[in-house]
């Protein structure tokens, strides 16, 4: 396989882990909104652990796009 | 990846460029331009600057202006107040400067200037600017530590309840954890900040090829790519916000390891 094309499929790849970093970030506000309707009293003394679980979710789907960034524009 | 004729790249945007003819400035043998990266960041200063003296006129029954600025001092003061406890106070001028730093500089990025053939500039799409901010934020987590605590900081990599075989595994993960914290919070300002950006330049270049190639492809892809554009564009507020708020959320939570242990 031509080196070129192997950096791109490799880009393309990466793009599976900014997929599965939605999920996880979809799972995070949505169990967030699920307890919330449970429990609205309890709802916004949680909204900074909410941002923190959010953070640590996203970073993950981040690196990957840096992975692709740095395949296509750098390798 | 050099832009093709006619084609938009995405990358461009993000190019330094030295202004006002400082391309030779030399400063102990460095080159060191005036650059639009560093005007930019003077322009968020000045903005931050006027919108932050609007609320310092004390009134007691305060005026709208007052009332945004209290209202964001009042947001990082109960943000401390709830991460780190009374001893949070002293550090509200640090975050209050590193929140709406980051959110002014984020928000003046995605301003519409280019009508006016102002192209606004991202600096915190840049791993530099946000690699020092991180780790002002880490320095002061370190000193901090030390200072109040001493040697007896480093039990901070031995969590309570630490079975003794685990001694040789837990410190280890935790030192590594500990040392990822000023990387993972400058690479995920620097990532938001520059994904958004490419993807907006992206679906732009959408927009314009698909127009340029006639009626037909106009209306089946640059139509809904416009409105997926302004949609995006909505999102990048929101990202903007959250990413500031996140940056000052995660600098609060290791200032309070520093100032409690755990």
């Amino acid at each position: 396989m031509e080196p070129a094309s192997a950096k791109l499929i490799g880009a393309g790849l990466a793009a599976i882990g900014a997929g599965m970093a939605a999920i996880g970030v979809g799972n995070v506000f949505g169990s967030f909104l699920e307890s919330a309707l449970r429990n609205p009293g309890a709802a916004d003394g949680q909204q900074g652990r909410l941002f923190i679980g959010f953070a640590a979710a996203e970073l993950l789907g981040l690196l990957s796009f840096v992975v692709a960034m740095i395949l296509i524009f750098v390798a | 990846m050099a832009a093709e004729q006619g084609r938009v790249d995405p990358m461009h945007q993000f190019s330094i460029e030295p202004l006002f003819g400082t391309e030779n400035w030399q400063i102990a043998g460095y080159h060191i331009p005036f650059t639009n990266s560093a005007l930019w960041m003077a322009i968020t200063v000045v903005v931050l600057f006027i919108f932050v003296q609007g609320g310092l006129k004390r009134q007691l029954v305060p005026g709208r202006w007052q009332m945004a600025v209290e209202s964001m001092t009042g947001f990082i003061d109960s943000l401390l107040a709830a991460n780190i406890g009374p001893a949070g106070k002293k550090y509200v001028p640090y975050i209050f400067s590193l929140f709406m730093f980051i959110l002014f500089a984020n928000v003046l990025g995605l301003l519409p200037l280019g009508l006016v053939g102002v192209h606004p500039f991202t600096f915190t799409s840049h791993f530099s600017v946000t690699g020092v901010l991180a780790i002002m934020s880490f320095a002061i987590v370190l000193i901090v530590g030390f200072w109040r605590h001493g040697l007896h900081f480093f039990s901070l990599f031995v969590p309570h309840g630490t079975p003794l075989w685990l001694m040789w595994l837990i410190p280890v993960i935790e030192l590594v954890s500990f040392l990822v914290r000023p990387f993972s919070l400058a690479l995920r300002l620097f990532v938001a900040m520059m994904a958004g950006h490419v993807l907006l330049e992206v679906l732009s270049s959408f927009v314009i090829s698909s127009g340029n190639s006639g009626f037909g492809w106009g209306a089946v892809i640059g139509i809904p790519s416009f409105v997926l554009m302004v949609a995006i564009c909505a999102l990048e507020v929101l990202v903007a916000g959250i990413q500031a708020y996140v940056f000052a959320l995660l600098t609060s939570l290791y200032l309070n390891d520093a100032e409690n242990l755990h």
